[in-house]
């Protein structure tokens, strides 16, 4: 098996524009299996955007990308199957039960192994499972949107701003799950406006200034740096 | 195997949408209110005489229909943008096109539970008489059911990824369902008066086939529209 084949996530020279304005302009990005990066750039900087092509959900205006080996533009289908992503608005429906929603998740993702009852155990929602979403504060839905995602052990996970409106055990808790799937293998990139809550699980950071990446971004020939050594 | 995780999603999309749309409880029932409104309006319109009613009925009631149902297929899309979940729903692994069937399925079953209230209010208000050919007749509402909501799911799904939705969607549609709402009111006028010219069955195999061309077309072509 090549290097590049080995990689979680392969970008070469990404650009995406929405009308006549470039937001990405030529990003480049090598992510190895177990390697947990952190992107960092101003608002408006492209991280959401080059979040949303590695995910599928946007087509770039130029540019490869290959997750797992894979190129999102042939194998789209194929490469959700191995990615999961946290957005930023959680995606949930008011109208069901915590439960619902991941048993809903479940049937959409082919059907899962984990029990769902211990899935929300895990993430602090027992006693409000059977509650509808409407009633959950920002932080709970967060919650409840870090359960569905790693409820199909995704060999990627895409985090944009995953802290946000988490209260400490709430952080914890998410650097436990982001832990946990480095250990296994998993690859993650976490958008960041500051490092400090993921700073003891992050190997490096990529910054994006103005849809360019600043400093080097191909690590292929390299390995991750240790948690402590490797953050900017 | 990969057609009954297909087909798992499909049955997830419609009982979530169903679901939901039971316990919300606004949808339904402004969107049945607004069907029987434009019928009531219209035999406001059209006078007491028993004659014109009988003959506009088929026209009124596709009419309601049409506007009514151009509801129903924004707000199926509207439980989806309201917190990102079609993004959600765009990234979850599989084929696309089952997003599409699913809300295809949950929006026949909504605007076909609509509609029978709407057709008992039409038969009472028209004074419409039932035909001999009553099973023809329900052949051809579900039919033309079936073309209104082929239709108005896709372009829904559309302009759900467009910013002036809600002014697009119509535009969009409209022009799109007439040749389906021509067919279905001629046949169903035809089987009310009698069918004395037998039009209807001609009228019912252009149904079909429009029915056919745009069910294969928007399933091609979903995937594609849904994409940002």
């Amino acid at each position: 098996m090549d290097v590049q084949s080995e990689l979680a996530v392969d970008a070469r020279g990404i650009a995406r524009r929405f009308g006549p304005k470039w937001v990405l302009r030529g990003v480049s990005l090598a992510v190895h299996p177990g390697e947990v990066v952190g992107l960092l750039g101003e608002n408006g900087s492209g991280k959401t955007t080059l979040l949303r092509i590695l995910s599928t959900l946007l087509r770039p205006s130029a540019g490869t990308v290959s997750v797992f080996g894979r190129d999102i533009a042939i194998a789209g289908s194929e490469v959700r199957d191995d990615v999961s992503f946290l957005a930023h608005t959680p995606g949930l429906y008011d109208d069901l039960t915590a439960l619902e929603n991941l048993r809903f998740a479940a049937e959409m993702a082919g059907g899962s192994s984990v029990d769902l009852r211990d899935l929300i155990e895990r993430v602090g929602l027992a006693r409000v499972a059977d509650e509808r979403v409407r009633g959950f504060s920002s932080g709970m839905q967060r919650r409840l949107a870090l359960a569905r995602m790693i409820l199909r052990r995704p060999r990627l996970l895409l985090l944009d701003e995953p802290y946000s409106n988490l209260d400490s055990d709430g952080t914890v808790l998410m650097n436990s799950v982001i832990s946990e799937a480095k250990r296994t293998g998993s690859a993650a990139i976490i958008v960041l406006h500051e490092l400090a809550p993921a700073a003891g699980i992050l190997d490096r950071t990529v910054t994006i200034v103005d849809g360019r990446v600043m400093g080097p971004s191909l690590s292929s020939g390299s390995r991750p740096k240790s948690a402590a050594g490797g953050i900017a | 195997m990969t057609w009954r995780r297909d087909w798992s999603r499909v049955r997830a999309i419609v009982w979530k949408d169903l679901v939901t749309e039971r316990r919300s409880k606004a949808g339904f029932s402004s969107v049945t209110a607004l069907g029987v409104t434009i019928l009531v309006l219209f035999g406001f319109a059209l006078g007491p005489d028993a004659q014109v009613l009988r003959d506009a009925a088929a026209g009124a009631l596709w009419l309601a229909a049409l506007f009514a149902g151009v509801l129903a297929f924004s707000r199926s899309y509207q439980v989806e943008l309201e917190s990102g979940a079609l993004e959600q729903l765009l990234q979850y692994p599989g084929s696309r096109w089952t997003i599409y069937v699913g809300k295809l399925l949950s929006n026949l079953i909504f605007v076909g539970l609509m509609l029978v209230i709407v057709i008992v209010t039409a038969i009472i208000l028209f004074q419409v008489r039932i035909p001999a050919t009553w099973p023809s007749l329900v052949a051809i509402l579900v039919l033309g059911v079936v073309g209104v909501v082929v239709l108005g799911t896709f372009y829904a799904g559309m302009a759900s990824r467009i910013r002036a939705r809600e002014v697009l969607l119509p535009l969009l549609l409209f022009p799109m369902l007439v040749p389906v709402l021509l067919a279905a009111m001629s046949a169903s006028k035809a089987l009310l008066t009698g069918d004395l010219m037998h039009e209807a069955s001609a009228w019912t195999r252009l149904l079909i086939a429009y029915d056919m061309i745009f069910l294969v077309a928007t399933l091609l072509a979903f995937e594609h529209v849904i994409e940002a």
